[in-house]
């Protein structure tokens, strides 16, 4: 009968290791496939050419293979959509958690968090269609698909998870630090200020960056919105070609194998090494200022 | 002997939403006198505690009747400035909670939102307000340290000067030594009979022994009542109900 019940048992171990393995194996296959696939373009084009090379024109005869307009395009709009989406999200954490009445915030967040449930396409379709025509006439541009308005659409996208996650950072921060607060005649305000959130920037700061991988890596809406031109843009209102856009538009069309197929794989490998890095930053504020400052004893 | 009444609560009653938790608490604090609040728990001494400094406003379900006057002004009344009260009654929490700052900016926080911007006042105040509480020679040195990285007994003691830099009238200290070990108990104890001299106290306590030690006034609560109120020794000694000797000797509760 024992032995039975250790059989099971020592089973059940095995399948689990087995299905949490899974992904780490998936994680892994497609690591190495990328870089297989993405290596050999460093036969053609040096690693410096290839990321410092001013012009993309895969398809010429001969081709140039420089990703260094998509590498500034990616980093743009992730940085102009932080811009916007950092300081929007933070606030409405804010007011959620420290301002809102409890049947206010039990209202707000859901709503917010229903914003990341928007699949992308639509939201790389609201901005072509409605965001683009507005922007070409307010601002009397040539076009509307450009930096800003994936910028702006990108924004939307992060909000989310900024504002959902440093929610949580700044509702964890304990009681009692508020009521310390509050007990030596601090104000609401000040309290917030200069007692929940440096608590809780530990927290906002994972959100923060976390929302910024989203937006780096996101593809669908660059493609629709950004415009496309592989240049180094000078204005907001120029159009670009983020690396997630330039991968999903022209993949298709490249041969298999060919020095252009292997060029897009190694773009994948730089996109996948910023992402990479966003995580490994995160991963690290958070583990480092993991104290929200309660007492223990 | 010349007392001067500090707090007077007259026929205090306190809800938490339909549940009535104070009943009719009247009783009268006098300056420089320490007063302990005993009592079972959750028979509302530490709710009182918090009607006197209205921390209780942050439950938003509360509700006061009656009046607390504060040197004869209602604190309840529309017209009172919640903030200015609540840098005129320090209180100290029943667990350490130190922001997590560094030692000097945990003391120098509540001169700063009280608006003083001079350095060298907001130095002099963090000195004096560590030395009072017993703690500047195990701190001078880490000044501009954590204080996260504080013993207990260490961070109770910060929090009492965090409270005592605003140089506030009153102290209101909730179980301060439950989460203590002796040693540190004992130490926030002398500290208690050393600020008695400048400060009005009151202390809520599990601990009969301590309420004994540092106490002039003892309160005995039960169910949200005030069941007895006088002299510690009295209290201790002879208790007028009978209610209150059990309670004290350890028969219940």
């Amino acid at each position: 009968m024992s032995n039975k019940r250790r059989i099971t048992e020592r089973t059940m171990h095995t399948l689990f290791f087995v299905v949490a393995s899974a992904s780490i194996v998936m994680l892994f296959m497609i690591m190495i496939f990328l870089f297989m696939e993405g290596i050999p373009i460093f036969d053609e084009v040096s690693v410096k050419d290839f990321i410092f090379g001013k012009y993309w024109y895969p398809t010429s005869e001969p081709p140039d293979f420089g990703i260094l307009s998509l590498i500034v395009a990616s980093l743009a709009v992730t940085l102009l959509s932080a811009l916007i989406s950092i300081p929007l999200g933070i606030l409405t954490a804010i007011y959620i958690a420290e301002i809102a009445s409890k049947k206010v915030s039990e209202i707000i967040k859901p709503m917010v968090e229903l914003l990341a449930a928007l699949p992308s396409v639509v939201i790389g379709f609201f901005g072509m269609v409605l965001v683009a025509p507005f922007l070409q006439n307010v601002f009397d541009i040539p076009t509307g698909l450009n930096l800003f308005n994936a910028s702006l659409m990108l924004a939307f996208m992060s909000v989310p998870t900024i504002c959902s996650l440093s929610e949580d950072a700044i509702h964890s921060v304990p009681n009692s630090l508020r009521e310390a607060s509050l007990a030596l005649g601090a104000t609401h305000l000040e309290t917030i200020l200069k007692v929940v959130l440096p608590a809780s920037l530990s927290g906002i700061s994972t959100a923060v960056i976390l929302g910024m991988s989203r937006a780096i890596g996101e593809t669908m809406v660059v493609l629709m919105v950004a415009g496309g031109a592989a240049f180094i843009p000078e204005s907001i209102f120029d159009p670009v070609r983020p690396m997630p856009a330039s991968i999903a538009s022209e993949m298709a069309e490249a041969p298999f194998r060919s020095a252009h197929y292997h060029a897009l794989f190694a773009t994948g490998i730089v996109l996948f090494i910023f992402t990479f890095l966003f995580n490994i930053v995160a991963d690290h504020i958070a583990y480092k200022y993991k104290q929200v400052g309660e007492a223990t004893l | 002997m010349d007392k001067s009444v500090k707090i007077e609560v007259k026929h205090l009653n306190f809800y938490y939403g339909n549940f009535k938790a104070l009943e009719d608490i009247t009783l009268d604090f006098y300056a420089n006198e320490v007063l302990s609040l005993i009592g079972p728990s959750g028979c509302g001494k530490s709710t009182f505690l918090r009607c006197l400094n209205r921390m209780n406003d942050l439950i938003s379900i509360s509700r006061v009747e009656g009046n607390i006057l504060l040197d004869g002004l209602d604190i309840y009344d529309p017209s009172v400035d919640v903030v200015m009260l609540r840098s005129r009654i320090g209180m100290v929490f029943q667990k350490p909670n130190p922001f997590p700052k560094t030692i000097f900016e945990n003391v120098a926080y509540g001169l700063r939102v009280n608006g003083i911007k001079d350095k060298g006042l907001i130095e002099n105040r963090v000195e004096e307000s560590l030395k009072l509480a017993a703690i500047w020679n195990e701190v001078k040195d880490r000044m501009h340290e954590s204080a996260l990285g504080l013993s207990g007994g260490q961070q109770q003691r910060l929090c009492i000067a965090r409270a005592l830099a605003v140089e506030p009238e009153i102290l209101l200290m909730d179980e301060p030594c439950s989460a203590l070990d002796p040693i540190a108990t004992q130490k926030i104890e002398e500290l208690i009979h050393q600020l008695k001299k400048s400060f009005t106290i009151i202390i809520v306590t599990h601990n009969m022994q301590q309420a004994a030690r540092v106490s002039d006034i003892t309160a005995f609560f039960y169910m949200g009542k005030l069941i007895e109120v006088g002299k510690t020794n009295t209290i201790f000694t002879r208790p007028n109900l009978k209610q209150t000797e059990d309670y004290i000797t350890g028969r219940f509760g």
